[in-house]
């Protein structure tokens, strides 16, 4: 068969500041026919990112694309001069970026961003762009494609920008599109009209792409072929549903296995003298008012306890407050109202107020371990200064316990020398959290501890924090936007959804329903790691969400009305729902009482099943 | 230090050409600095005065490293009790924050008004020109510059998550701004540094060239150029031979700087 796409041994090297060259991608050969999904699927630094852009004939800053050929059509890229590039270069193959919102420039609509290729390249004059771009628009099911283009990029939402980022790379019908991560940066709920969109406009137009992620789930969705890479090279590539239920290389049965992770709690240890109590919270961020009331309120009504020893997660998309809820507890943002008790007694919102005990008691574990070591300091001082500071420890005893720590984290203690530049992401994490540690804390507040990881090492953080909690007792407060890993870890989970709790049970609950209507929809939204998942879904599971400071339902109402597939017009949009209590600790806060929830939710998973069966015997 | 571009190694070498020359200039000196030496006013270069003679016919090369000492010496004082006064005060402000950072910025807001040599001329006029007084006119006038940079560096700091983390651990603000801040904003305060040290030759030597700075029997290079402007209609090296040792020293403090900071950015960036 002729292939559009041909790739042929293709190296790629890295310039080190001693002089010499390491390969970063290593003999990597694939070609991809007319029409075909090609996924490219490994950690970061993988080589995944540098192969899609070698398909642009581009290589990052110090990297070289040093041998190989690249055959796109007729045209053998790595051959081409500067100035040919720039004619291939969103003419012949486009790329979809991560961020789309940091693709896009805030001055300029959206629709001069969007005819833009079309405009450089001169492939058709703008007003004929501009009405191809409507019915792009229109192919990825954005709403109002007659006028959406006249709008600036932050006046869309981020689901939306990512798909006026598809429009952008299709509008000059390139021969081959490199989507490069294009939902990563988005919620889950969000993430499944994007990937409904890319298919379908990939399905109509028969285009050939390349699909870069390091989600097994998603690429499922997505890709006809899967290429699995690890440190360059290629390990593995075959049809999808080859690679998921008849994995050949060890390193995929890694990546499978990581990718549906496995209990970690076991239920004996239940414990219920409470150790953080948290009652009718109302925090949030800019001037307070003469009523104590902030601005800005982020964080409304919430009741949360942790017993000892538990595992508490708190789940829900960007912005619903989450990160600040921890924060309230660790005291950098004062509560508004509400109280916060911490072993029977009333922690003071303010930092200030607080003793050193109450500090050392509750540690925090930042999400980006990038930014929350202080580069300017050595694993060592890093360690040594909790030591010193709830304990009074000094030379060798704390140098032997951060030997004991780094231990405890399963770090080699020849890496306290090091400063964090030095070490990897998940290395860092470990650091994070063996801070954490060194306090001997009560509760530890984990805030995405894994979510900037990949999922091998994310799992290996799992396991320690679960093994820590076996040895050590200690409680967490778990959050997390995914929530296969909030299955993994947590005895409890608190759905929160714009600032108020709307539903929260045991881990087991979250199994089955009834779950409130946001709740079901995160949980129906995550993908699941076999082909054919996406098409089996309804049509429209619920309505989007609305773009950033728009359709926010009025105060006391309940916060998920604007999106809500089984709202109830004349009762949930006039009175604000009640806290359902359905027995075994689970609470919803909805109009809906459990058993109609119930048979909504449970007839639409015997639709969907239907609908599955229906297609694959079809 | 091999990583430096050729410009930052022609920087560097003047740099550490001129300290050497601030520190051993005057036991190097062929002739007592202010000994007339010669009959020629404005002599030519010749083997006996490398540089010529200025306009009493004294030894150029001897004045230029007697001066150099005081320029050097003044401007490096003054430029660096600016940065360290700017940077405690930044630290101070950022760290405390609210009303305490407001009424501090807008002090120093006030006081970046001031153009420099009104200040500078104006302090000489009321108290008679010094040594001291030189220096504390040229510190203060560039204290809040120094300020408004560490200040803008220290809030941006404060806000990373390794701050954050330091904050919830109940450590003090003193030590929040010691330990986590400071160290994270060393390097862009030095290039800080070094170009007040320039902006400091340059406002002395100003001073100087009005008669207003330094004042005989002891000269710095801005001096050495007022003395012997009149040479200027006879071609004479007195008067080019000072300029130039203004321009490779500020030239050269400069090119180290850019090669440091660029470093240091791109340090980062890997």
């Amino acid at each position: 068969m002729d292939a559009l796409v041909h790739v042929e041994g293709l190296r790629v090297v890295v310039r080190k500041e001693s002089g010499g060259e390491v390969p970063i991608v290593n003999d990597v050969s694939f070609s991809i026919p007319k029409g075909e999904v090609l996924a490219l699927i490994g950690e970061s630094g993988s080589g995944k990112t540098t192969i899609a852009l070698a398909l642009l004939g581009y290589a990052r800053r110090g990297c070289r694309i040093a041998a190989g050929s690249i055959r796109i059509g007729d045209t053998r890229v790595l051959e081409l001069g500067p100035d040919a590039l720039y004619g291939l270069r969103g003419r012949k193959v486009s790329y979809i970026a991560q961020s789309a919102a940091a693709a896009f420039n805030p001055m300029k609509t959206v629709m001069d961003q969007v005819v833009e290729g079309a405009i450089i390249h001169r492939t058709m004059p703008r007003a004929a762009a501009e009405a191809k771009a409507v019915g792009l628009f229109t192919a990825l099911a954005l709403p109002d494609p007659k006028t959406i283009g006249a709008r600036y990029p932050h006046q869309v939402s981020g689901g939306q920008l990512q798909r006026l980022m598809a429009a952008m790379a299709l509008i000059t019908e390139p021969e081959l599109v490199v989507l490069d991560e294009p939902t990563t940066a988005l919620d889950v709920t969000t993430q499944i009209e994007v990937l409904r969109a890319f298919k379908k406009v990939v399905r109509e137009r028969g285009a050939t792409a390349v699909y870069v992620s390091h989600d097994l789930a998603v690429v499922a969705q997505m890709a006809d072929r899967i290429l699995v890479l690890s440190d360059g090279e290629m390990r593995e590539i075959g049809p999808t549903g080859d690679i998921l239920v008849r994995p050949s290389h060890p390193y995929t049965r890694s990546l499978l296995a990581a990718a549906a992770p496995q209990p970690r709690v076991d239920d004996t240890a239940a414990q219920t003298t409470p150790l953080l109590e948290i009652r009718g919270l109302v925090a949030g961020y800019g001037r307070v008012d003469a009523s104590g009331m902030p601005e800005k309120r982020i964080l409304d009504g919430i009741d949360l306890t942790i017993a000892r020893g538990r595992t508490v997660g708190v789940i829900g998309e960007s912005g619903c407050g989450k990160t600040t809820l921890a924060r309230v507890v660790a005291g950098l943002v004062p509560a508004a109202r509400g109280t916060v008790r911490f072993d029977g007694e009333a922690l003071p919102t303010n930092l200030k107020e607080r003793t050193r005990e109450q500090f050392r008691r509750i540690q925090i574990v930042f999400q980006n371990a990038d930014t929350v070591l202080n580069p300017a300091h050595t694993i060592e001082r890093i360690l040594a200064r909790p030591l010193a500071f709830y304990h009074g420890m000094r030379g060798e005893a704390a140098r032997k316990r951060i030997v004991e720590l780094l231990d405890l984290v399963k770090m080699p203690a020849a890496l306290a020398a090091r400063r964090p530049a030095e070490l990897s992401g998940g290395q860092k994490q470990r650091v994070n959290l063996a801070r954490a540690l060194a306090a001997k804390p009560d509760l530890i507040l984990c805030d995405e501890v894994t979510s900037a990881l990949d999922t091998v090492v994310g799992a290996a953080v799992l396991d320690l924090l679960a093994e820590l909690r076996r040895e050590l007792g200690v409680s967490y407060m778990f959050i997390s936007h995914d929530i296969s890993t909030v299955r993994a870890v947590c005895d409890e989970v608190v759905v929160l959804y714009s600032g108020c709790k709307v539903d929260a049970g045991s881990r087991k609950a979250l199994a089955a329903p009834p779950f409130h209507p946001y709740a079901d929809l995160l949980i129906s939204s995550v993908p699941e790691l076999r082909t054919g998942w996406l098409d089996g879904l309804p049509p429209r599971m619920a309505v989007e969400a609305p773009a950033p400071g728009e359709g926010k339902p009025a105060a006391g109402l309940c916060t998920f009305l604007g999106r809500c597939p089984v709202r109830i017009s004349g009762i949930c949009d006039r009175v604000a729902p009640p806290r359902r209590e359905l027995g075994g600790g689970k609470e919803i806060l909805c109009h809906h009482t459990g058993d109609e929830l119930e048979a909504l939710q449970s007839a639409q998973a015997a639709k969907a099943t239907s609908r599955q069966r229906g297609q694959s015997v079809g | 230090m091999s990583a430096l571009p050729l410009a930052g190694k022609v920087g560097l070498f003047f740099v550490a050409l001129w300290i050497f020359l601030a520190i051993f200039g005057p036991a190097l000196a062929p002739h007592d600095v202010g000994a007339v030496v010669s009959p020629d006013a404005f002599g030519a270069f010749s083997a006996r005065y490398p540089l010529g003679t200025d306009y009493l016919g004294r030894d150029m090369l001897s004045r230029i490293l007697g001066a150099a000492r005081f320029t050097i010496g003044l401007a490096l004082v003054a430029a660096l009790s600016a940065s360290v006064t700017g940077t405690t005060l930044a630290l101070v402000a950022a760290t405390a924050g609210g009303w305490v950072d407001e009424v501090m910025s807008r002090l120093m807001d006030a006081f970046i008004s001031i153009p420099s040599k009104m200040l500078a001329l104006v302090m000489v006029a009321a108290f008679g020109s010094s040594v001291p007084l030189l220096i504390l006119t040229a510190a203060m006038s560039y204290t809040p510059g120094a300020y408004r940079i560490a200040r803008s560096l220290a809030v941006n700091v404060k806000t990373l998550e390794y701050v954050q983390a330091a904050r919830a651990r109940g450590e003090r603000l003193a030590y929040i701004a010691r330990a986590e801040i400071l160290p994270n904003m060393v390097n862009p305060m030095l290039a800080d540094f070094g170009l007040r040290f320039v902006f400091v030759v340059l406002l002395l030597s100003g001073m100087s060239f009005l008669g207003l700075g330094v004042q005989p029997p002891n000269a710095d290079l801005g001096s050495l150029v007022r003395e012997n402007i009149s040479g200027l209609f006879e071609g004479a090296p007195a008067v080019v031979m000072p300029a130039i040792a203004i321009a490779t020293l500020t030239v050269s403090v400069n090119l180290l700087i850019d090669a440091i900071s660029g470093r240091s950015t791109r340090a980062v960036e890997n």
